[in-house]
């Protein structure tokens, strides 16, 4: 055993004590505030530039009260749901086959690999020439941008699952069909969700590009129509409920995971 | 009486770039009703392609596999198989991993429950029912997969290296697990392994192998009497079983080293 307790927290790959863990988290949390605070207050930098703690609250409050927040986050929200579930839906079943069918990985794959690396704020041009500046072209490019990311993604996950599951179920009586729909189906779906959990992240990014260059609503909106103003207490508050959103989400999928999937948990 | 009969059975894989390869060459075999067939060779020489076709998940290039007398053209739940490999279904419970075959065979809750009841019992795994795979070590999914492919009543029980992954102790009594459970079952049983020790302790006759290309190099009966337990390692016929396999096999090895 390690004589000090920094011996003990330096080892690689260790566990370490539930309290010193929180402790450390909130520190550098408190540590990053402390300095947002000092830099503001203390005049170190324009206010223009670093809006005050309590600058962006307030303009958080102002915000909820004249409507505007509730607004551009359901805008933002609506239009990323769309563009997500609409992709989720496609990608899921096409991955699964992509990864397991050779014939469909042909069919799907060599597309799918050249559209992926195409950045989706390219065709965002194009999109508004076809679709317009409305809600349609949000979901569009957050449907584009996510939908090719999980079909590689979820085909990897479906190629991942072991031969010698779906062959073992061959030798206990299952017919192709018996093996797809119970063996192979269920195999992927702790990482089908992980997948969703990611790509969910990413398409905030492709939301906020689209927001910047059309949009009359919106959370991206919200932040460059504040801009053009120099409120910089509205960026922030823009910032952060993308931010928050984002956590939430990510919590919920989580949450989701455990309570749908308990056997896939780690430990 | 002839159970599982292998005539002739040659193997080639066709990779895509390079020439072909010939991973079994003519191979012949018979497992009579009941016995404890094991075969054994150096790494590669092809016996687990030996036991996916006659699991029916690899089709030869040339030669014949019966069942019974029965041409086998596809895997069926005839021919149970437990893989070296963690094979159970993460998402099931022990009890729903061992009726897995049962249930989608369409037997009622009742009886598979009983059936399940029985196996669970002989495996040892009493009061893990409800326990799932990330929660057991490698010895006790090792023994549901048993549990599992038995449930299905299968005619002849193919095992490829089913131990191979556990350590020597689990191992051996792993080994004494499966000599009883097959004391009791009388199934017949073809087992590959690559441990001349494990081989002589179940079998009632090895089959030594080549290596690559696989053929079968010399059979062994092994008379030592049964009921057999671990003790048998270190007696004087056992060992002098062990020299003879071990010269065939060590030759073997040689020649795949190269």
């Amino acid at each position: 055993m390690p004589r000090s307790s920094f011996e003990a927290y330096a080892a690689p790959k260790k566990e370490i004590p539930r309290s010193v863990y929180l402790t450390v988290s909130a520190t550098v949390a408190i540590s990053i505030l402390l300095m947002w605070c000092v830099l503001s207050y203390g005049g170190f930098v324009r206010s223009d530039f670093l809006p005050t703690p309590v600058e962006v609250l307030y303009a958080g409050l102002d915000g909820i009260q004249d409507g505007s927040l509730a607004v551009n986050t359901a805008a933002s929200v609506g239009e990323i749901m769309s563009g997500f579930i609409i992709a989720s839906i496609l990608a899921v079943p096409l991955g699964i086959l992509m990864g397991s069918f050779k014939i469909a990985e042909a069919a799907i794959e060599p597309v799918t690999n050249f559209i992926r690396y195409l950045p989706v704020s390219a065709l965002i041009p194009l999109l508004i020439l076809w679709v317009g500046i409305g809600i349609e072209e949000k979901v569009t490019v957050i449907f584009i941008g996510t939908l090719f990311q999980q079909l590689i993604l979820v085909a990897d996950v479906s190629r991942n699952v072991p031969s010698d599951l779906l062959d073992v179920s061959y030798t206990l009586g299952a017919n192709r069909r018996t093996v797809v729909t119970r063996v192979l189906i269920p195999a992927t779906l702790p990482g089908v969700v992980d997948t969703l959990r990611v790509t969910l992240g990413w398409a905030w990014t492709y939301l906020v590009i689209a927001e910047f260059v059309a949009a009359n609503k919106g959370l991206g909106y919200f932040i460059l129509n504040s801009e053009r103003g120099l409120f910089t207490d509205r960026i922030f508050l823009g910032i952060a409920v993308i931010g928050l959103l984002g956590l939430i989400t990510d919590q919920l999928f989580k949450l989701l995971r455990d309570w749908l999937l308990p056997w896939a948990t780690e430990g | 009486m002839t159970k599982l009969k292998l005539d002739k059975v040659t193997l080639e894989f066709f990779p895509r770039t390079g020439a072909p390869v010939l991973a079994l060459d003519d191979v012949s075999l018979e497992v009579a009703e009941q016995e404890f067939a094991v075969i054994v060779g150096p790494s590669g020489c092809g016996k687990s392609s030996l036991l996916r076709l006659v699991a029916g998940l690899v089709e030869p290039t040339r030669g014949e596999i019966t069942l019974d007398g029965t041409p086998v053209t596809r895997p069926g739940k005839d021919r149970g198989m437990v893989f070296q490999s963690y094979t159970l279904f993460p998402w099931l419970n022990v009890r729903d991993n061992v009726e897995f075959g049962l249930r989608i065979g369409g037997v009622p809750a009742e009886k598979r429950k009983h059936i399940s009841d029985h196996f669970i019992k002989e495996v040892g795994l009493e009061g893990f029912e409800s326990a799932y795979p990330k929660q057991l070590s490698g010895g006790m999914m090792q023994r549901v997969a048993l549990a599992r492919a038995l449930a299905n009543d299968p005619e002849v029980l193919l095992m490829d290296e089913p131990f191979g992954a556990l350590d020597s102790q689990t191992r051996s009594l792993m080994q004494e697990l499966l000599l009883q459970i097959w004391e009791h079952s009388q199934k017949t049983v073809l087992f590959i392994t690559h441990d001349i020790d494990e081989a002589i302790l179940l079998g009632d006759r090895v089959h030594v192998m080549t290596a690559r290309p696989g053929r079968i190099k010399e059979r062994v009966e092994i008379d030592l009497k049964r009921p057999r337990h671990v003790d048998l390692l270190t007696s004087p016929e056992f060992i002098a079983l062990k020299r003879r396999i071990m010269g065939l096999i060590h030759d073997e090895a040689v020649r795949a080293m190269r």
